[in-house]
C-alpha cells in the first residue's frame, strides 16, 4: 500500500462534518500556520515540497506563490480552480465531495501564505450538488472559528465563497476562470500580465487546483522536505489519479509518484485489470489533452525501460514515442476500441469548448470533427487524414491559451500510433 | 418580471460575496438562480431584469448567457436529461443510453417530449467518468446507468411530475 | 528606450511599444499584417493571430527565444530583442494556416461584396493565402440583418475580430449589440432586435476588416475601385468634420472616416456626417485622397500604374504559384 496523505481518512464515517475531521487531525495546518509559522515560511516549505500543479500544467507551485505581486497596494486573492472538466478526470469532484474541510483547509493555509484576505472556488456549474457540501463545511468552519475574522484569535481573517461556473470547459484555464469569475465570457486573456501581477479584478492572485491546494495541507504538517522524500526526483508526493474505461475497478486512486504504469493498471489495489479478460490497446494517461499511447510504449519507454506515473517517465521520449501526466485522468481502452470513433468524440468536445475568441481554434476544432465525423462514418478518403494532421500543426502552439494544444495533441498522436486504423477507415475513393 | 422574495435575498446574498463595484461577478450565480426561478430557461426579459439587479447593460448578459452551456436559451421540459457522450462514457456505453431514451421518450437530441416532460440532451463530459456511463438531471447524477436504471428513472420522474431544479443547493439560506 | 531588430532592420522605440508598432515606425512589407488590432481602440488585437511573429531573442538581457509564435500585436519590445517576421519560413507557414482558417466559413463571396477592392481579408489573402481550398464541408451562414437603418449586417462574413464591440463602447454610451455565443457559432448580435442607433455607431463600418458590417447607404452603388475618393471636410459639432467623399462625377456615393496606411481611421466621425451630407455643396474638398495601400483602388484608373512595378508583381507571383513562398515584398505596395 502507498502512502495516503490526502485521502487517508476518505471512508471515515462522518469526515464531511467539522467535528469528525477535526478529531482526524483536520486543521491542523492552519493552526501550525497561522500560530507558528510566517506567510513567507508556509511559502518556503511549499517550495521545498516540490508540489507541482495538479491541474495538469505540472509547474512548481511554491515558485507560481512567490511570483505573487506582494508590492502591489491592491488586495491579493486565492483562487480555487475546481472548474474540472477535462475529460477522464474526476478527483477533484471525488475529493471536494467526501473531504470538504480538506480544501478548506488548505484554502486558508494557503490564503494565509499568499497574504489574501478573500478566496473564492471557482467549481463547475454541473457540480451544483458539491455547491451545497462546500457551503455546509464553510459555515462549520466560520462557527469554528477557522474562518472570519481574527482566525484563532491571530490577525489574520480570511472570508471564502464558492461560486459556480455555468458549463465551460475554457474556464479551467486560469484566466479565462478569472473572466468568469468577473461575470464576463470565458475567453482566455492575452499574457503577460499573468494573474500573479494582474488576476482577479486586475489584482495580484493566484489560480490553483483543488488538488493543489488540499496537498499543501499534509505539506505544512509533515514539512515539505518529509513531503519531497515520497516520489521519484521532480515528482514529489502524492497523485489523485481517475481511472476510467475498459477496465475492473474505475475510480479515483492516490499513488505516489513513481508507481510502475503496468501495476497501476493490472494491480488489484489500483484498475485490477483490463475488463472481460480482454487485452490492453491503448491508454490516454492524463486526460483527454494528452497523447494517446499504444500498449507498448505506455508500459515502457522507447528505451524499454519500464513507464513509471511521474511527470518526467511519461513523457520520456517527447511526444514520438511518450505523452504526459496532465491531470491523472487515465483512459484505458482494451482491444476492441475503435481508436477513429474515440478521437471523434475528443475533437467533438473541443470544438465544442472552444471559446471562439481566436480564429485558429476556433475554425480548426470544427474543421476536424467534420473531418473526423467523416472518417468514422465511412466517408473520407486517405487524403482527409494528412489534411487532419495539418491542420492540427496549424492549431498547435499559434492559439491564445492551451485549448489549442489540447485539441491538436490526441490528434496528433492517434494518428501518429495508429495511423492504420484510420486509412482502414477511409474510403480508397469516395462513391458519391 | 421579479424574483420571489426568498430569490431577491438569495440574490442580495450573493452580490455581497464580491468587492465593492464589482457585482457584476454575481452574473452567473444570478442566472442559475434566475433559470430556477423562470421555468427552467432566461427569456429576453428574465435576462433584462437580471441586468437591472446588477446595474449592468443587457446585452453584457445576453453574451454571457450565450456562452455557457447550462443556461437555456430556449423553454424546456420539466426534466432535462442530458446524456454524456465524452471519451470514457462512450466506452462504457453511452450510445446505447441515449439510443433507449430517445426510443422510449420518442424524441431525438435537442427536442422535448409531446408532453412537456422531458428534454433530451448531449453534454460533454460531467466528471463521472468512474461511474460511466451517466446522465445528469436537476442536480442529480444518474451513474453506472443500465437500459434498466433508465426506465426506472423516467418512471419516477414521470410521477414525481415536478420541475427539477438543480439550484436548491446555491447559497445556503 | 527599448532597441530592437525585425528582420534584421534595427529600431529604437519607447519602452512598453508593441512589436507590430515597432514595426510600423520601420515600415514597408516587414510591417505584420493585422485583421483584428487597431491601435485606436483599447484593447484589441491578439486573436486573429495573423500578426504572428517569432522572438528569436528575447532580450539582451535574457537571450532565450519565446517558445511560440507572439502575437506581435500585444508583445510589448524588449531592448536587445530580435523578431523575425518575413525571414522565418515558421511565421509564414503559420500565417497561411491562419488565412486558411480565416477563409473557411468565408463565404468568398468578393463578386457581390460591397467591401471587395477595399477588404483587409481579400488583400491578405492575396498576399499570403494559397490558391485553392483545402476545405470541403459545410459553411456556417447566418442571416443578413439590419442593425439600424444604415447599417448592415452580414455575419457569414464576419472573421470575428471584435472591433465593432470596441467601437461601441469606447465611442458611445450604450453598447446594444455584442458577441454572442461560443467556437466557432459566436455572431456579432443586438440578441434580441434592437437598433444600434447613436451618434457614432456608423464607425464599426470603417473598422470592420471585411464586407460585414456595410453602409446601406452605399450598397451596390458602385463597385469602390469605379469611384474617386476626395478629402474633403466641413465643420461639425459633434466630429472633426474631416472625410473622405467617394465620388462618381459629382456624385457623392459614400462619406467615410480617413483610414492611414494600415487602414485604420484616426479620427472617428459622426453618423450625420457619415449618412446626411451626401451633397458635394455640403463640403470643403481638398483634393484627391492618396491611396496607397488598397491597391485595387488605386490601380485602376485613379493613380498613375508603374508598369516597371506590375511586371515586377506578375513575375513574383508566378513564381508564388509555383509553390514557393512569398518572401519578396509587392513592388506595388512600396510606394
Amino acid at each position: 500500500m502507498g502512502k495516503k496523505l490526502l485521502l487517508e481518512h476518505i471512508n471515515e464515517p462522518g469526515i464531511e462534518t467539522f467535528d469528525v475531521y477535526r478529531k482526524k487531525g483536520g486543521y491542523a495546518s492552519v493552526e501550525k500556520a497561522l500560530k507558528t509559522m510566517t506567510p513567507d515560511a508556509v511559502t518556503e516549505e511549499v517550495k521545498r515540497s516540490g508540489l507541482r500543479g495538479r491541474g495538469g500544467a505540472g509547474f512548481p507551485s511554491g515558485m507560481k506563490w512567490s511570483f505573487i505581486d506582494k508590492k502591489s497596494d491592491k488586495p491579493r486573492y486565492l483562487v480555487c480552480n475546481a472548474d474540472e472538466s477535462e475529460p477522464g478526470t474526476f478527483k477533484d469532484r471525488y475529493l471536494m465531495e467526501r473531504l470538504p474541510h480538506l480544501l478548506i483547509e488548505g484554502m486558508i493555509t494557503s490564503s494565509f501564505a499568499l497574504g489574501a484576505k478573500t478566496s473564492y472556488i471557482y467549481i463547475r456549474g454541473e457540480y451544483m450538488y458539491i455547491v451545497r457540501i462546500l457551503e455546509r463545511a464553510i459555515d462549520e468552519a466560520y462557527a469554528n472559528g477557522f474562518l472570519g475574522k481574527n482566525i484563532l484569535g491571530t490577525d489574520y481573517s480570511l472570508d471564502l465563497y464558492v461560486h459556480p461556473g455555468a458549463g465551460a470547459y475554457i474556464c479551467g484555464e486560469e484566466t479565462a476562470l478569472l473572466e468568469s469569475l468577473e461575470g464576463k465570457r470565458g475567453n482566455p486573456r492575452l499574457k503577460p500580465p499573468f494573474p500573479a501581477i494582474a488576476g482577479l479584478y486586475a489584482s495580484p492572485t493566484v489560480v490553483n487546483n483543488v488538488e493543489t491546494i488540499a496537498a499543501v495541507v499534509p505539506i505544512i504538517n509533515m514539512s515539505g522536505d518529509e513531503y519531497a522524500k515520497i516520489g521519484v526526483g521532480k515528482s514529489t508526493g502524492t497523485k489523485l489519479i481517475s481511472a476510467s474505461g475498459h477496465i475492473n475497478k474505475p475510480g479515483v486512486y492516490e499513488i505516489e509518484l513513481g508507481l510502475p504504469v503496468e501495476e497501476f493498471i493490472f494491480s488489484e489495489e489500483y484498475c485490477g485489470g483490463v475488463w472481460k479478460d480482454r487485452r490492453l490497446k491503448a491508454v490516454v494517461a492524463g486526460g483527454s489533452s494528452v497523447p494517446i499511447l499504444p500498449t507498448e510504449l505506455i508500459l515502457t519507454t522507447a528505451k524499454g525501460e519500464p513507464r513509471l506515473m511521474t511527470y518526467e517517465s511519461l513523457s520520456d521520449g517527447g511526444f514520438a514515442t511518450g505523452t504526459m501526466l496532465g491531470s491523472g485522468g487515465f483512459i484505458v481502452m482494451d482491444e476492441t476500441t475503435d481508436i477513429v470513433k474515440n478521437l471523434y468524440t475528443f475533437a467533438r468536445f473541443y470544438h465544442h469548448e472552444s471559446c471562439g475568441q481566436c480564429s485558429p481554434c476556433r475554425e480548426g476544432t470544427g474543421w476536424m470533427e467534420k473531418i473526423l465525423h467523416r472518417l468514422h462514418h465511412g466517408h473520407g478518403k486517405k487524403e482527409d487524414i494528412d489534411v487532419l494532421v495539418d491542420v492540427a500543426k496549424k492549431i498547435e502552439g499559434n492559439t491564445i491559451c492551451p485549448l489549442g494544444d489540447a485539441a491538436a495533441w490526441p490528434v496528433a498522436s492517434a494518428v501518429r500510433h495508429f495511423r492504420k486504423e484510420f486509412e482502414a477507415a477511409a474510403v480508397e475513393e469516395l462513391l458519391v | 418580471m421579479v424574483f420571489s422574495p426568498e430569490a431577491l435575498a438569495r440574490a442580495n446574498k450573493i452580490i455581497a460575496r464580491y468587492p465593492q463595484g464589482k457585482q457584476k461577478s454575481a452574473l452567473l450565480p444570478l442566472l442559475h438562480l434566475a433559470q430556477s426561478e423562470f421555468e427552467g430557461w432566461l427569456s429576453p426579459e428574465v435576462m433584462d431584469y437580471v441586468a437591472s439587479l446588477l446595474s449592468i447593460k443587457p446585452i453584457e448578459v445576453y453574451e454571457v448567457a450565450t456562452f455557457y452551456s447550462m443556461y437555456n436559451m430556449k423553454p424546456v421540459g420539466k426534466c432535462l436529461l442530458e446524456v454524456c457522450q465524452t471519451s470514457s462514457c462512450w466506452l462504457r456505453g453511452s450510445e446505447e443510453i441515449l439510443e433507449h431514451i430517445k426510443n422510449k421518450l420518442n424524441i431525438e437530441v435537442g427536442e422535448t417530449s409531446a408532453d412537456g416532460m422531458f428534454t433530451l440532451k448531449t453534454v460533454e463530459c460531467l466528471g463521472s467518468c468512474g461511474t460511466a456511463p451517466m446522465l445528469q438531471c436537476g442536480a442529480d447524477f444518474h451513474e453506472n446507468l443500465t437500459v434498466e436504471k433508465v426506465d426506472e428513472l423516467i418512471e419516477k420522474l414521470k410521477k414525481k411530475n415536478e420541475r427539477s431544479t438543480y439550484l436548491k443547493s446555491l447559497v445556503n439560506s | 528606450m527599448a532597441k530592437l531588430t525585425i528582420d534584421g532592420v534595427e529600431v529604437e522605440v519607447a519602452d512598453g511599444t508593441t512589436i507590430l508598432n515597432a514595426a510600423r515606425q520601420i515600415g514597408g512589407e516587414l510591417v505584420p499584417p493585422a485583421m483584428c488590432y487597431y491601435s485606436s481602440l483599447k484593447e484589441t488585437g491578439g486573436k486573429c493571430r495573423v500578426c504572428l511573429v517569432k522572438v528569436a531573442q528575447g532580450s539582451g538581457k535574457d537571450p532565450r527565444p519565446m517558445p511560440k509564435l507572439v502575437a506581435s500585436c500585444r508583445t510589448p519590445v524588449a531592448d536587445g530583442m530580435v523578431v523575425q517576421n518575413l525571414t522565418s519560413p515558421e511565421v509564414l507557414e503559420a500565417r497561411k494556416g491562419v488565412v486558411e482558417f480565416l477563409l473557411l466559413n468565408h463565404p468568398l463571396d468578393c463578386p457581390i461584396c460591397d467591401q471587395a477592392g477595399e477588404c483587409d481579408l481579400q488583400n491578405l489573402a492575396y498576399e499570403h493565402g494559397a490558391s485553392t481550398t483545402r476545405y470541403e464541408e459545410d459553411r456556417r451562414t447566418f442571416e443578413k440583418i439590419d442593425i439600424g437603418d444604415k447599417i448592415k449586417l452580414h455575419m457569414t462574413r464576419c472573421i470575428l475580430c471584435y472591433r465593432c464591440t470596441f467601437v461601441a463602447d469606447q465611442l458611445t454610451n450604450n453598447r446594444v449589440h455584442g458577441v454572442l455565443g461560443r467556437g466557432d457559432k459566436s455572431e456579432i448580435s443586438t440578441y434580441i432586435q434592437k437598433a444600434v442607433d447613436n451618434d457614432f455607431s456608423g464607425n464599426m463600418i470603417d473598422v470592420c476588416p471585411v464586407g460585414a458590417l456595410t453602409d446601406k447607404t452605399f450598397r451596390f452603388k458602385s463597385r469602390v475601385w469605379f469611384t474617386k475618393p476626395m478629402d474633403a471636410h466641413r465643420s461639425c459639432t459633434k466630429c472633426s468634420g474631416k472625410v473622405v467623399l467617394w465620388m462618381k462625377g459629382d456624385d457623392v456615393l459614400r462619406v467615410s472616416a480617413r483610414k492611414d496606411q494600415y487602414g485604420e481611421v484616426k479620427e472617428y466621425i459622426c453618423n450625420e456626417c457619415r449618412f446626411d451630407h451626401k451633397s458635394v455643396g455640403d463640403w470643403t474638398v481638398e483634393g484627391p485622397r492618396h491611396i496607397d495601400r488598397h491597391s485595387v483602388i488605386s490601380q485602376n484608373h485613379y493613380e498613375k500604374i508603374d508598369l516597371q512595378k506590375l511586371k515586377k508583381e506578375v513575375e513574383r507571383q508566378l513564381e508564388f504559384q509555383k509553390g514557393k513562398p512569398l518572401p519578396e515584398s509587392n513592388p506595388l505596395l512600396n510606394s
